[in-house]
């Protein structure tokens, strides 16, 4: 138990500033208007649907956690279900052997159902493009507010994303 | 040294890793298996490719592991029916493999006398028709086939108490899609049946519209956690077919990369062990120093994964005295980091009593299956494509090869941590004694049907690509192939009588490759 205390001890907080959100992001205009963001303040659940990436993407997903971005420092935070969700953050391409799967996700979370489409694929397809097993990019299954692209995105670019998506929509 | 098997004449194979292929019949091909699986081999791969534009019928190809190196046996198949002898009474973890071979080509696994086959789609699930074999060559690429029949019929476990507990795709946490079918009495668990395939892309379909040069780029995004693996492996195909030599400078490169990503890809997965065993301080340390890793890679090389850095011919990134001395300095910071971390996982008993005798694989188990890489290597096979057969720049680097007999959580945790330091001491060789050499050498354009083998040890486990060119320098048929494929069934051998709970754990001590295996 020392050696853990003064490991956590040694090492001391990383966790950086957070970026801010950035309105180029949008596919939908901002959904959320000033009235529910102070209601929620940055209270968020995120439930995360992988719909086909490499995993690349996931790689940079779990990034986010760690201690250097920290997102749940932010009062936002990854859940279980799509049930307890109000964004979902999709990577793509959407296969079609998960293009059910991402649509009942999407039926199950309640409103206001954002949806942050991740990296180069859950943009525009990438490289894998569309064809007889993907449907290409996240929008062509279910509407998305902010799509972020990077092949993957780092995490801080992630985080903008998810931020962004919680914004008014308002020109930075 | 060639290997040898009685009634077939083997050609050898350009390139950097000893192989070599054969034509054969069925009899023959059912025999030269069954004579490397006695000898101790084991079966690497196995897919299929549509010939019938050169007015034949379908190959069906199976790479399978001798002693000496690789031997690519090719069965020719007839355009009509095409069937072939089973090849899962000889190696188990040929069956998902020639399920899939089905799905997209429609060549059939018969069994010869008279036992049954599983011939329940493998990748196939609704997306197309049981009569539409997507990958055959009169396919357009951009085809939307008629959905088919998504219903699957899982095995079920009947008897008192009995339950099922379906999981999936769509999992709790942050993973990738997948199902598993939980058999279950009370808490433990009698029986796991996986249904993977959700991520069915088309990978290999995409392969057919590139050229070689840009297939090097969805190489290393068939699965991204693998990036230089498969980026080495589709670039050691390719320059073996042309016959192109990279300089020992990018070859010591590209182990500089694989070394990396393999530190990189155990440092995450210690990490979500300590968490998934009880001890959330294990993540936030080990993600922390992975985090470190990245963006030294992202500073030194341009990407934090990798992604892009091998090329054919070499590599697109180079070190120079400065970038070493920095890496060899924070290596040795984070060699102390892990001393000290192992220290604490070793002492820690909460989490050691939810590791030792979770989730066992014995070695007679994965011998039998074929399990290969890190998950073998911690169930008493000391295999490993880096040091067996081998290939440059290994020879000159060898490394020493971490196992584990007891095939539990708790051995597949200690075969990470030594592979880690196995691989910062490798990374600080490397960086003190690089090589001069160009960094990237031309690859001629292949003639049209030329094929290659890359084989390469990522992480997880051996990384295959095998390459055919067609005219004009385009790929005519690719097929990648993760270690996972070999895997999978061993994680429902190693859950049987665990409880339900400890899943997540034994699961995260595979960390296997769903993108890698449904393509």
């Amino acid at each position: 138990m020392y050696k853990l205390l003064r490991q956590i001890a040694r090492c001391g907080i990383r966790t950086e500033p957070p970026p801010l959100p950035d309105a180029s992001l949008y596919q939908l205009a901002g959904r959320l208007n000033d009235d529910v963001l102070a209601l929620l303040g940055r209270g968020l659940a995120i439930r995360h649907v992988d719909a086909g990436s490499c995993n690349g993407c996931e790689l940079e997903i779990h990034g986010v956690n760690n201690p250097y971005y920290n997102l749940e420092g932010l009062g936002i935070k990854f859940v279980a279900s799509p049930r307890h969700a109000d964004l979902l953050l999709v990577t793509g391409p959407v296969s079609r052997n998960m293009e059910q799967a991402l649509r009942r996700t999407y039926d199950a979370t309640p409103a206001p159902k954002l949806v942050v489409a991740i990296g180069d694929c859950g943009c525009d397809g990438g490289i894998f493009g569309e064809g007889y097993a993907s449907c290409g990019r996240v929008a062509n299954v279910i509407p998305v507010d902010v799509a972020v692209p990077g092949c993957p995105p780092t995490p801080a670019a992630i985080i903008q994303g998810i931020l962004t998506a919680v914004s008014t929509g308002a020109k930075a | 040294m060639t290997p040898e098997i009685d009634g077939i004449e083997l050609v050898r194979l350009p390139g950097a890793v000893p192989a070599w292929r054969a034509s054969v019949d069925a009899n023959a091909w059912l025999a030269a298996c069954a004579a490397v699986a006695r000898g101790g081999g084991r079966l690497g791969a196995l897919w299929a490719s549509d010939e019938r534009d050169r007015g034949s019928g379908f190959t069906l190809r199976a790479l399978l592991v001798a002693y000496e190196g690789l031997i690519c046996l090719e069965l020719p198949l007839p355009p009509q029916a095409p069937e072939y002898p089973d090849l899962a009474p000889v190696f188990p973890c040929a069956a998902r493999m020639q399920r899939a071979a089905y799905d997209l080509l429609g060549v059939r696994a018969a069994a010869p006398d008279g036992r049954t086959t599983d011939t329940r789609g493998w990748l196939r699930h609704g997306a197309w028709q049981p009569d539409a074999f997507p990958l055959r060559r009169d396919v357009p690429l951009a085809t939307r086939l008629p959905a088919g029949d998504a219903r699957y019929a899982f095995v079920t476990v009947e008897g008192d108490g009995v339950h099922e507990i379906p999981v999936g795709p769509v999992h709790a946490g942050t993973i990738e899609p997948g199902h598993f079918r939980f058999s279950i009495v009370g808490e433990r668990v009698l029986r796991l049946e996986q249904r993977l395939g959700y991520k069915h892309k088309g990978v290999e379909k995409r392969f057919e519209s590139m050229t070689l040069a840009d297939g090097a780029r969805l190489a290393g995004r068939v699965s991204g956690d693998s990036t230089v693996a498969y980026a080495w492996a589709y670039a050691m195909a390719l320059e073996g077919m042309a016959g192109a030599r990279p300089s020992r400078r990018a070859l010591w490169l590209r182990a500089l990369l694989l070394e990396r990503e393999r530190i990189a890809n155990h440092l995450g997965d210690l990490g979500y062990l300590g968490n998934d065993g009880g001890l959330a301080f294990g993540l936030a340390q080990f993600s922390r120093l992975k985090e470190d890793l990245l963006r030294a890679n992202a500073r030194a090389f341009g990407h934090r994964y990798l992604m892009d850095r091998v090329v054919p011919g070499g590599v697109a990134c180079d070190v120079d005295a400065a970038c070493a001395q920095q890496l060899i300095a924070e290596g040795e910071r984070l060699e102390d980091e892990l001393r000290t971390l192992r220290a604490i996982y070793y002492d820690h008993a909460g989490l050691q009593d939810r590791c030792i005798t979770c989730g066992r694989l014995t070695p007679r188990t994965a011998a039998r299956l074929g399990v290969v890489g890190l998950a073998a290597r911690a169930s008493g096979h000391a295999i490993d494509a880096r040091a067996y057969p081998g290939h440059a720049p290994y020879d000159e680097l060898p490394p020493s090869v971490a196992s584990h007999r007891n095939g539990d959580v708790a051995a597949r945790i200690v075969v990470r941590f030594e592979e880690a330091f196995e691989s910062l001491r490798l990374q600080r060789l490397m960086l003190q004694r690089l090589p001069e050499g160009a960094l990237s050498t031309g690859v001629t354009q292949p003639a049209a049907g030329a094929f290659g083998i890359g084989w390469i040890e990522g992480w997880r486990g051996e990384v295959l690509v095998a390459l055919e060119a067609g005219a004009g320098g385009t790929v005519r048929r690719c097929h990648p192939h993760d270690p996972s494929w070999q895997n999978w069934p061993a994680l429902e051998y190693a859950v049987i009588g665990n409880i339900v709970p400890d899943f997540p754990l034994i699961n995260k001590s595979f960390n296997l490759s769903y993108a890698g295996q449904d393509l």
